[in-house]
C-alpha cells in the first residue's frame, strides 16, 4: 500500500533541526521523496507499523506535526503528477 | 505469501552504488542518480563499469539480495549471494536425492517433461497465429518424444530426449520470426552469431539470475541440479528450475519483441571476433520488457491461484522443497496453457 507523509518541524532550536533530520532519514529509508517535506512510502501493514512508530518517536507533539494519507493497493489511479521533478515508480522496470 | 519485488538493473556506465541508511544510492560523479529503499528490492544487476561499495554487498547479503555482475554486454561475470540460509536438512535431503540415481533420474524427467510440454504449447500457439505446417509437425514431433518420458528412463536417456527436442524446437524457430531483417538459423552461444542469439543469451542470463535467487531464497543449494550436472561455479538447479521457463517466457518475450517490431536488426552491431551485440538503447528496451512481463498474471496450474510471472520460480522452488522434503510425493512441473 503507499502512504503519503508529509512533516512539519519546527527549525528555530538546535533539537528542532535535529528531530527534522531524523524525520527526513526514516522517511528516506522507506519510501521516495517526491517534495521537499512529502515522501511516498510504499510499505507493507508490518513495515508501516514500524515506520509510524519511529516517526512518532521523533517528533515533539508541541511544535511539529506529521499527516499521512492512505492512498491504499490501487493508488496509481489516484496519483496524478504535474511538473518538474518526475519521481520514480517503484513497482515499474527500474533501470539506470 | 512472498511479493514481487522489483530488481534494479543498472547499465550507464560509470556509476558507483552504495547504500545510505537502509536504501540503495545510485550515483555517478558525485550526483545521485536514484535512492531506493532496499524492502523494495529483491535483487541488482549491474552490466559494465559499474561499481559497488563492500558496505552495500554486505547489507544486500544481509537482507537476502542477490547482487550480479555481467559484463557491458550481459555476459555473466560473476554473483555476490546471501549467506545459505534456511534449513541445513532440507539442503541435505537435496544432496541425497542428486546423489540417488534413480530419485535424480525421475527428478531430471520431469524437468524435461515440463520442458518439452511447454514448448509443445509454444509451437502450437504460433502455429495457429502463423499457419506455418512446418511448426505444427515440429510440434507434433516434440510430442511423440514426450510420450517417450511418460515412464521413468535413465538420466542419460532424458538429456538425449531433451537434446534432441531442442533441435526440432530451434529449426522452425526462424519460422515463427515475422520481422524483415532477422535470421537465425541455429543456436550459438559464446560468442552468439546472431541478433536472434545475442537476444537469447542475454534475456536467459536474466533469467538464471531470478532463478538462481529464488531457489536459494527456497532454502536450496542453486549448484547442486538433478538435469545438469555439477561443474565448479554452474548453478546446476537454477538452470533445471529454468529449463521450464526458456520458452514460454524468454524465447516468446524474443520473438515478441522482435515481431511487434519494438527492436530493429539494424541496433546490433558486429564485434571483430564475429560475435553479435545488440546497443544500449536495445538493452534498455529488452530490459523494461522484461520487467514488465514478470508483472503480468497468470493462474498457476497446481496451486489454482493467481500469481505474477515473476512469483512463479519462486513458487516452483517452493514446490520442489516441498517435495525433497516428503510433503509432495512428486514434483509438480509447471504447464503452460
Amino acid at each position: 500500500m503507499l502512504i503519503v507523509v508529509t512533516y512539519d518541524v519546527n527549525t528555530q532550536t538546535p533539537a528542532g533541526r535535529k528531530r527534522l533530520r531524523q524525520v527526513a532519514k526514516a522517511c528516506e529509508n522507506h519510501g521516495q521523496r517526491v517534495q521537499f517535506s512529502v515522501f511516498e512510502c510504499l510499505v507493507d501493514p508490518a513495515q508501516w507499523t514500524g515506520l509510524r512508530l519511529q516517526l512518532l518517536d521523533i517528533i515533539d507533539e508541541e511544535s511539529d506535526s506529521l499527516r499521512f494519507y492512505f492512498l491504499g493497493k490501487n493508488w496509481k489511479r489516484r496519483l496524478e503528477h504535474v511538473g518538474a521533478k518526475q519521481g520514480y515508480d517503484p513497482t515499474g522496470p527500474l533501470i539506470i | 505469501m512472498r511479493h514481487v519485488l522489483n530488481t534494479l538493473y543498472v547499465t550507464t556506465q560509470g556509476t558507483y552504488i552504495h547504500k545510505d541508511g537502509e536504501t540503495v544510492c545510485v550515483s555517478q560523479d558525485q550526483k545521485v542518480l536514484l535512492q531506493i529503499p532496499i524492502h523494495t528490492l529483491e535483487g541488482i544487476v549491474t552490466f559494465g563499469r559499474v561499481g559497488t561499495s563492500p558496505a552495500l554487498l554486505g547489507f544486500c547479503a544481509e537482507r537476502g539480495l542477490a547482487v550480479s555482475f555481467l559484463s557491458r554486454s550481459g555476459r555473466y561475470l560473476a554473483c555476490v549471494r546471501p549467506p545459505s540460509s534456511g534449513n541445513v536438512l532440507l539442503r541435505r535431503e537435496q544432496f541425497r536425492v542428486a546423489d540417488d540415481d534413480y530419485r535424480r533420474a525421475e527428478l531430471a524427467r520431469l524437468f524435461v517433461v515440463s520442458k518439452l510440454a511447454n514448448a509443445r504449447q509454444m509451437l502450437l500457439r504460433s502455429a495457429r497465429t502463423t499457419g506455418d505446417e512446418a511448426i505444427s509437425k515440429a510440434a507434433h514431433e516434440i510430442g511423440c518424444l514426450g510420450k517417450q518420458l511418460d515412464v521413468s528412463v535413465s538420466i542419460d536417456t532424458a538429456r538425449g530426449i531433451e537434446g534432441n527436442a531442442a533441435q526440432i524446437y530451434f529449426n522452425v524457430l526462424n519460422n515463427r520470426i515475422q520481422q524483415d531483417g532477422f535470421q537465425f538459423c541455429s543456436r550459438s552461444r559464446r560468442p552468439p552469431l546472431d541478433a536472434i542469439n545475442s537476444l537469447l543469451s542475454f534475456v536467459y542470463t536474466l533469467l538464471a539470475h531470478d532463478c538462481a535467487a529464488a531457489v536459494a531464497s527456497a532454502g536450496l543449494d542453486p549448484q547442486v541440479g538433478f538435469l545438469h550436472a555439477d561443474r565448479p561455479g554452474r548453478p546446476g538447479l537454477a538452470l533445471d528450475l529454468m529449463e521450464e521457463f526458456r520458452a514460454t517466457f524468454a524465447d516468446r518475450l524474443v520473438l515478441r519483441l522482435i515481431n511487434r517490431g519494438m527492436i530493429q536488426s539494424k541496433e546490433f552491431h558486429t564485434s571483430p571476433s564475429g560475435a553479435i551485440f545488440m546497443d544500449d538503447k536495445t538493452r534498455k528496451t529488452v530490459l523494461v520488457a522484461y520487467a514488465e512481463r514478470k508483472r503480468e498474471t497468470i493462474t498457476h496450474p497446481f496451486l489454482d491461484e493467481t500469481a505474477e510471472i515473476g512469483m512463479l520460480w519462486h513458487i516452483q522452488a517452493m514446490l520442489l522443497a516441498r517435495h525433497l522434503r516428503g510433503d509432495l510425493d512428486s514434483y509438480p512441473i509447471m504447464l503452460w496453457r
